[in-house]
């Protein structure tokens, strides 16, 4: 056929897993000299989509066509001869080479059989330039910023394939500056003439570069729009089906009832970690902690859960002086506690969810009183449904589940144990909107139910909405206690900018 | 229902291949199923499987779980030289036989709980860790033996190496006992799921409230103890204790046997009877090799290429290439 104008496109494209079906007859068409966002939650299809568009995985349906004619896209390598390039959220190139030697891997200038090294690092810093980057070619890739490292993927995607680009979130561990940085790169890109597919969690990065965005839900194709025709709102109704009221900055102004004082931490502290800090928490309360990376936020909740023993200070469960140097202690006492990283500290990806779920609790029974089978499904499935887990069977793994799911089979995990006390990590961090409010409506009804939380989020806004009150960590050391009016993003940004004024405690 | 699930069960490839050991065995030696009875026991080439095989099979009972938790023996041959050395010179020096039996035992289970010490608590590797007593302890055992092959004749521990026990030989009636009690062990208490949670992600494990320690202490005194097990059976069969070759290279042996059960090497999921059955497909076809008459030396070429086999049917490739259907533990429905 042809005419269509589409640089790439996927026509009526299936892709079945087993007896899942991760593509439903999905279009998707995308125009040189365009940016078209692809969104949807973890688990739409998108990350499938991708796959097959790059040549990782094969279509069961459908077809795929670069400039109007049908292809056969077996390996990624193929994909890239036709044009087609990847980066992914991770910078899947090699640290410990030289940039010019990650940009030119594989396909390296050679002068009789050996590396031209000179005519290599030369090019590079042509190509490089173009990106606006000032490096030295020769130097090692991993020394640099992940965002230096995220463009030069991009450089290295570009030139090898020059067509179309796929950016698979990009912008995940980039800060503000980084991100408009690499705008810029996008629409220098675009400009040239190149297709771009953008996929992202942030709906204000989509608004800022893209020209169309296409919504996936549960592997079907919901709609493709014109970005200039749709609102926020209307492209988080496409993603969920249904309409959610975004909650705006407002505190919990209101002098909540707080209950009796379950913990009191004195002079809390661990050497070469956290600075002593004392903080004072109650039955029925939130407490938000807000902080940069890196500002000790998290030595902080290991430090409280015993994952790493405090060195000095103390601490009183319902006015009894404790000792918790190990996790089985911090249990004990009914704390529960979510883990930033997910992957690497939360979940068991090959056992099933139904045991992710239990493991806790059969913690906390010990070796010999097992949970039997029946018991395990029937908690597993109570939990699993009071957090909404899209799972097509308790026993498949839990790796097989997208992001927010595993994040709710870890909350899960802790609820099931009839916790007093929980630390939640970024407990929304990477996933989807619709997990997101679930998980937000759930920390509000732990609130409710009269459990004391300590949630860590690099999300202010968040922060504000759900938290009773809110310490600010800064280099380590607990540098504000803000609570009544003083919760808003304003204050909080200014105790972490700089905690040496007026900060109120 | 139940008996479909049975079925499905047993139809797994372990077994499938144990079946097909045996069948090229009655192939090639027609009278390979034959069983008599003669004095008051089995004779005939199954039963020689079940009895030559029982050694491997007790340290591979044990092997399992140190491989689930990510873990190895290296050491379990030493183990069992140590382990009948022990007992060897202490009937030799005229002590009462379970004496010797439950000493020899208590060392092994010390050597397991060391090699635990050294995973667990000072978080060595365990391939270096187990390595250090794969070298010592046949040292040690050549220390307690001072450099003799210790004779005996006491009845107990040559019972317990060749008698027999409602007509099969006391190793199988051990081994079968030991597989039936670690598998209760771990399947009717919470340690086997701890033991597969520990093997999948150990930092998890501990913010879950497992307290992995223990547990990788646990695993690795159980496979001492069971390496002084196949000890005693292997002294009490040549009633004698032979510290340079009593056990020498069987923690390869059983490490086999645990993968040709299924139990990846990376740990995780894990089976103990499977892991017997892999003891049972690698001595059948050892008794194979022996009975049909061909050289002894054939035997390590088939078992090498019998490891090729396994990894090539656990490789990703394999998996892409046959969809293989894994029965899914259900609940009824």
């Amino acid at each position: 056929m042809g005419g269509t104008g589409y640089a790439l496109e996927a026509r009526g494209v299936v892709k079945i897993f087993g007896n899942h079906v991760a593509l439903d007859a999905v279009d998707f068409g995308l125009r040189a000299g365009e940016v078209h966002a692809l969104l949807g939650e973890n688990g739409a299809g998108k990350s499938t989509l991708i796959k097959i568009l790059t040549g990782a995985y094969q279509p069961d349906g459908g077809e795929v066509l670069v400039d109007g004619q049908p292809v056969s896209l077996d390996t990624p390598q193929q994909a890239q001869a036709l044009g087609i390039g990847t980066v992914y959220q991770e910078v899947n190139l090699l640290p410990n080479r030289s940039v010019a030697e990650n940009l030119f891997l594989g396909h390296q200038p050679t002068w009789f059989g050996l590396t031209d090294r000179r005519k290599m690092e030369r090019d590079s810093r042509a190509i490089l330039k173009r990106y606006g980057l000032d490096i030295d070619p020769a130097s090692e890739l991993g020394a640099h910023s992940v965002a230096v490292q995220q463009i030069v993927a991009i450089a290295r995607a570009v030139e090898l394939s020059g067509k179309v680009l796929i950016l698979d979130e990009p912008t995940a561990s980039l800060d503000r500056n980084e991100v408009e940085r690499l705008f810029e790169i996008i629409r220098d890109l675009k400009a040239h003439g190149l297709a771009i597919v953008f996929i992202t969690h942030f709906l204000e990065q989509v608004f800022a570069v893209s020209d169309y965005v296409t919504v996936l839900r549960n592997g079907r194709l919901i709609d493709t729009r014109k970005l200039d025709d749709v609102t926020r709102t209307d492209v988080v109704r496409l993603m969920l089906g249904k309409d959610i009221a975004f909650s705006g900055a407002t505190g919990l102004a209101d002098a909540r009832p707080t209950g009796e004082v379950l913990l009191d931490f004195t002079n809390f502290g661990r050497k070469r970690s956290v600075h002593p800090f004392n903080l004072t928490i109650h039955k029925g309360e939130v407490i938000g902690v807000a902080g940069l990376l890196g500002s000790g936020r998290t030595e902080m909740a290991r430090i409280m859960f015993g994952a790493d023993a405090a060195d000095e200070g103390e601490v009183k469960i319902a006015g009894k002086p404790t000792s918790i140097s190990r996790p089985t202690d911090a249990i004990a006492h009914g704390f529960g506690f979510c883990p930033e990283d997910r992957k690497a500290e939360g979940i068991f990806g090959d056992l099933s969810v139904r045991e992710n779920i239990i493991i806790a609790l059969q913690g906390k029974l010990g070796w010999f009183s097992a949970l039997t089978r029946d018991e395990q499904m029937e908690i597993a499935g109570k939990f699993g449904e009071a957090m909404d887990i899209r799972a097509a069977s308790l026993d498949m793994p839990v790796k097989l589940l997208s992001g927010g799911n595993q994040q709710k089979v870890i909350l899960s995990r802790w609820l099931a144990t009839d916790p007093a006390f929980l630390i939640l990590d970024e407990p929304t961090r990477g996933i989807d909107v619709g997990a997101h409010a679930e998980i937000v409506r759930t920390i509000n009804r732990l609130r409710d139910e009269g459990l004391a939380l300590v949630v860590i989020s690099s999300e202010i806004d968040e922060v504000v909405a759900y938290s009773s009150r809110i310490v600010v960590m800064r280099d380590r050391e607990l540098v504000a206690e803000l609570s009544g009016e003083n919760i808003s993003p304003g204050v909080i940004v200014q105790a972490i900018a700089n905690h040496r004024e007026g900060t109120p405690t | 229902m139940t008996m479909r699930r049975a079925l499905s069960r047993m139809a797994n490839p372990q077994l499938l291949a144990l079946v097909g050991v045996l069948l090229i065995n009655w192939i090639l030696f027609p009278n390979f199923f034959r069983i008599t009875w003669q004095d008051g026991r089995l004779f005939g080439s199954v039963i020689d499987v079940l009895n030559r095989g029982a050694p491997v099979a007790i340290l591979a009972i044990g092997m399992v779980g140190v491989i689930a938790t990510k873990g190895v023996d290296l050491s379990v041959g030493a183990v069992m030289a140590v382990a009948g050395a022990v007992a060897a010179t202490l009937v030799v020096a005229g002590y009462p036989a379970p004496v010797a039996v439950v000493a020899a035992l208590l060392v092994g289970l010390l050597c397991g709980l060391w090699n635990g010490f050294l995973v667990a608590v000072l978080d060595i590797q365990p391939i270096v860790a187990t390595l250090v007593l794969m070298v010592a302890g046949r040292g040690i055992a050549q220390l307690i033996t001072e450099g003799f092959i210790v004779t005996f004749n006491d009845p107990l521990l040559v019972f317990i190496g060749t008698g027999s026990l409602l007509g099969l030989p006391m190793a199988t009636v051990i081994a079968i006992a030991m597989l039936v009690l670690v598998t209760l062990l771990v399947r009717k208490t919470a340690i086997g799921l701890f033991i597969e949670a520990v093997g999948v992600n150990r930092a998890a494990a501990t913010l879950a409230g497992i307290r992995s320690r223990m547990l990788l202490m646990l695993v690795y005194g159980l496979s001492g103890l069971c390496a002084a097990v196949a000890g005693l059976i292997v002294a009490g069969d040549i009633r004698g204790a032979d510290a340079n070759n009593a056990g020498l290279w069987l923690e390869l042996d059983a490490i086999l046997a645990v993968v040709i059960g299924g139990t990846s090497l990376l740990g995780g999921r894990f089976s103990v009877p499977l892991a017997v059955v892999g003891a049972l497909i690698i001595q059948a076809m050892n008794t194979g090799i022996l009975v049909s008459g061909f050289p002894p030396e054939f035997n390590l070429i088939v078992k090498a290429a019998l490891i090729f086999l396994v990894l090539i049917i656990q490789s990703p490739l394999a998996t892409r290439v046959v969809v293989v259907k894994r029965p899914v533990r259900e609940a009824g429905k």
